[in-house]
Parts: structure tokens; C-alpha cells; sequence
């Protein structure tokens, strides 16, 4: 192996992707374990930790930038290099999500929730467990993983419809709970962005690997869905 | 602006000027080079980047009419100080050359005549093993060390030129253009190998190939002709490798390193 270095410095690079992914898998799962508890201080606290997701975005932008500037990457050293940018960039938004959902906790208030969450936390762990895989997949270049991933969507898309329908029911039958299903239907929309959010991280594994751009297919018809 | 904010200096210029006859190729050069890095200098044709470097070891000496004023400080004295033996300055300052000049002599004998001039007494074996793994070549050449140096190829007579220039154990190691006489393979090998050598030494490198300072250095002098109507060339920005190509603060900086200068 000729150049040991730039080789070194791109693990280093994979290795920082993966602890910023850690950190928002911590965050989404957190995020909805405290508005469970309705734990206003925890929220407080995800939203503070999501400008450390930030900042360590920023810092690997940075790093990707000067090694681009500085060793010239070609070819798969290129693509692998530029798709580690959009992928920081994903996994910062699906970071967002989660200060989105902390945001609401704290915006409830002295709120009871509306019903107990059962599908929600579970929309969480399916949500978080795919982007695991996909950064596995994106650090090893696992194609085949990459290209099986995006289908497991379709459960999370699948919990989201069925907790659509659940609130439309309460909406219909007492229109006073409409913010609070809202409030709901938001934290159940920010989970379901996750989940395709990490598609794109696999398509972007799967450009690196093979050169091919292409995009991974929704297999399912979603409602409420913009 | 030319001032590295670092404790660990192995070298410094001060008030540089290097003059040849009543011309000055080179102006007002104050920098301080951080040991155990490799810093770079670039810039175009022309603007005494060699002249520099060549300052550096005194190599300047043997153009009669070259002479410096203000100072380079190792360890805090003058290199041109009086009382200062320049085959001494040149045995703690090693040089690799563009083009690879081992002796017309074995692979063995490249490295210990040099040793033994600087009245090396210890095991001569193991200075050639050392070095050579030093240089990434000994795996290569082991079993033919009494072969001509003269058998090797471009490469691996570079490596060689600078296994030879660490048997002497100097303190810092001067480049000038080491890898532009070689194939692209071979020059990825070389820098790999300042990547092992910077473990030890401290790295001067001339190149005109301004990717390869961004690949192999850690700070980058940016070398020009001062103003219009001099011809004397001086260093314009000096940082951090990374500044340099990503946000350098000099303009004609920018405009060289993104290739729109001239």
C-alpha cells in the first residue's frame, strides 16, 4: 500500500462519520425515551447535544475539504470522499429530527400525551437500527446490505400510516385533542423522515462501491404524505 | 505573518536576503521551520526557492560570487556565523537532489563511505540495515548490496541518495525537486517515505509541483517575485499546509494555487 497515509487519514474520516452516526442513533432513541417520561430537562438536554452533532459535522466537513484539497483524491478515493459529505449532511439532518422532537416535548408543556407511545418508540428503534446498518455498510462498502436496507422503510413507513389513522380517530371523535395529536403526528413525521434519510445513505454506499447513482425506489404508497 | 505560533523550531531565517554579485535572488525571508514536520516550498519558476533551500546547507559556498545577509539560526546559531565549518553545517543538513546521484560504486559502499569520512566507528552493517530500512529499501536491495548502485532503478536510487543522507544522521533533510526526475509511483513512494522520515527529521522540500507539497507537507512557504520591476523573490505566505489550499490569505497565493496566476 503506496499511499499508508491518505489511506490512514480516510479511516480516520470513516471512523468520525461513525461517531457522529452514534451520536444521533443515541439522540433519535433518546429523544423519544424522554418525551415518554415527559422529561422537559432531558429535552432541554437533547437540544443542547445536537449543536455537538453540528459541530462535529462541521469538523468533518472540514477535514473532507482539506484532504480533497490536499491529496487530490480520484476515482473511488473521489466518490467515496464527496458522498462522505452528503452523508454528514444526512445524518445532521436526522439529528435535527430528533431536536425536533425534543422541541415538542418542551412546547407540550404541562400536556398529558395524548395516548400512550407503543408504535412511536418503536418507529425510533427501527429508524436507529437501520442507520446503524447503513453506517456498517457505508464504513465496510457493503453493497449487498446497502441495496437490502431501504426496504425495512416500509414497516417504518407502515407504523407512521397506522399512527396517522389512530390520531385521525381521536381528532374525529374529540376535536378539542387536535394539538395534541398534532403534536403526535409531527413526532411520528420526523421519525419517518429518518428512515429515508437512511436510504440515501445507502444509495450514496452504493455509489461509492460501483460508481452508480441511482435511486432507491419507495415500494409503498404513503399517506399524509406530502 | 511568517511566524509559526510553535515552541519546537528547527530552523529559522532572519532578514534573509542571498544575494548573487549585487543581485539579490532572494529578499527578506524571515521563517521558522518546526521541527518534525515537512514544510514545503513552492512557487513559480524563478522566484529562488533553490536559492533558498541551497542557503540552508551553504551549497550556496561554491557560487563564488553568492553571499547572505541577516541570518539562519540552528539551535540559535548563525550558520553563517564566523568559525562556522560548512561541511559541519552540511553533515547536520543533509541534501537529496533532483536527480538521484548515488556513487559509481555497491549499494553497501553508498552508504558507509559517507560514514566513515564522518568517522563512523560502530557497526557498519547495521548502519547500512538501518538506513536502508530507514529509506524503505531495504527489502528491495538486501540481497544484492554489493551490486552497482548503478542497477537500481530512478526510484530506488532516490531512496538510496536518501538512505545515504540519513546514515549521517543530520537534523533536517533537504529536497529539492526529489521526485520530478521519477514515475508516479516511485514519487508516491518517496512521499510515503518523508511521512516515515518526518518521525525523525525535520523535512525541507522544494517542488514545483504544488500537489505534492499538498499532499506531503505540513507547512507551505509560498514563494514570488516580490513586486513588479524586482526580480528578487521572496516568501509571500507562509502557513499551515491546509490554509494554503483552502483559504490562503494572499491573493497571489489563491491565484497560484488554484492555477490562475501569471
Amino acid at each position: 500500500m503506496i499511499r499508508k497515509t491518505f489511506e490512514h487519514e480516510i479511516q480516520q474520516v470513516k471512523d468520525e462519520v461513525l461517531l457522529l452516526g452514534s451520536m444521533v442513533e443515541h439522540a433519535i432513541i433518546a429523544s423519544v425515551d424522554v418525551l415518554k417520561k415527559r422529561d422537559i430537562k432531558g429535552a432541554e438536554r437533547i437540544i443542547a447535544e445536537d449543536a455537538e452533532i453540528n459541530k462535529k459535522r462541521f469538523a468533518i466537513e472540514n477535514q473532507l475539504m482539506i484532504l480533497i484539497a490536499t491529496q487530490q483524491p480520484m476515482a473511488h478515493d473521489l466518490r467515496l470522499l464527496a458522498s462522505t459529505m452528503e452523508i454528514i449532511s444526512e445524518l445532521e439532518r436526522m439529528g435535527d429530527y430528533a431536536k425536533g422532537i425534543a422541541s415538542i416535548n418542551i412546547r407540550m408543556g404541562e400536556e398529558t400525551l395524548l395516548k400512550p407511545l407503543i408504535d412511536i418508540p418503536r418507529m425510533a428503534q427501527i429508524g436507529a437500527d437501520m442507520l446503524h446498518r447503513s453506517l456498517t455498510a457505508f464504513v465496510k462498502e457493503d453493497v449487498e446490505a446497502a441495496k437490502m436496507i431501504p426496504a425495512e422503510d416500509d414497516e417504518v413507513d407502515a407504523l407512521y400510516n397506522q399512527i396517522y389513522h389512530e390520531l385521525m380517530l381521536f381528532i374525529i371523535q374529540d376535536p378539542k385533542s387536535i394539538e395534541r395529536a398534532n403534536w403526535l403526528l409531527w413526532v411520528a413525521h420526523n421519525l419517518e423522515r429518518v428512515a429515508d434519510r437512511v436510504t440515501n445513505i445507502c444509495e450514496r454506499t452504493i455509489f461509492i462501491a460501483t460508481g452508480e447513482m441511482s435511486e432507491i425506489k419507495d415500494t409503498k404508497e404513503e399517506i399524509g404524505k406530502q | 505573518m511568517n511566524n509559526i505560533n510553535a515552541p519546537d523550531i528547527a530552523i529559522e531565517t532572519k532578514n534573509l536576503f542571498i544575494f548573487y554579485g549585487s543581485f539579490a535572488a532572494v529578499s527578506e525571508v524571515n521563517i521558522k521551520i518546526e521541527k518534525q514536520k515537512v514544510t514545503a516550498i513552492i512557487g513559480p519558476s524563478g522566484c529562488g526557492k533553490s536559492t533558498l533551500i541551497r542557503a540552508f546547507n551553504r551549497m550556496n559556498d561554491f557560487v563564488p560570487s553568492s553571499y547572505v545577509t541577516g541570518e539562519i539560526l540552528l539551535q540559535g546559531q548563525n550558520l553563517y556565523g564566523k568559525n562556522i565549518d560548512p561541511v559541519e553545517v552540511r553533515r547536520k543538513i543533509g541534501m537529496v537532489f533532483q536527480k538521484p546521484n548515488p556513487f559509481p560504486k555497491s549499494i553497501y559502499e553508498n552508504i558507509s563511505w559517507g560514514a566513515k569520512i564522518n568517522g563512523f566507528k560502530g557497526n557498519m552493517d547495521e548502519l547500512v540495515e538501518q538506513s536502508l530500512r530507514g529509506a524503505a529499501l531495504w527489502d528491495e536491495v538486501k540481497d544484492k548490496l554489493k551490486k552497482s548502485a548503478y542497477e537500481l532503478s530512478g526510484g530506488q536510487q532516490q531512496r538510496l541518495c536518501i538512505a545515504r543522507t540519513i546514515a549521517i544522521q543530520p537534523e533536517i533533510i533537504l529536497m529539492d525537486e526529489p521526485a520530478s526526475a521519477l514515475d508516479p509511483i516511485s514519487t508516491l513512494r518517496i512521499e510515503e517515505l518523508m511521512q516515515e522520515l518526518k518521525k525523525n527529521y525535520t523535512i525541507i522540500i522544494v517542488t514545483h509541483n504544488m500537489q505534492q507539497a499538498a499532499r506531503v507537507s505540513d507547512y507551505t512557504a509560498m514563494m514570488m517575485l516580490e513586486k513588479d520591476g524586482s526580480r528578487s523573490g521572496t516568501v509571500i505566505e507562509f502557513s499551515e499546509t491546509k490554509k494554503i489550499f483552502t483559504n490562503p490569505k494572499d491573493k497571489r497565493t489563491e491565484d497560484y494555487v488554484t492555477g490562475r496566476f501569471g
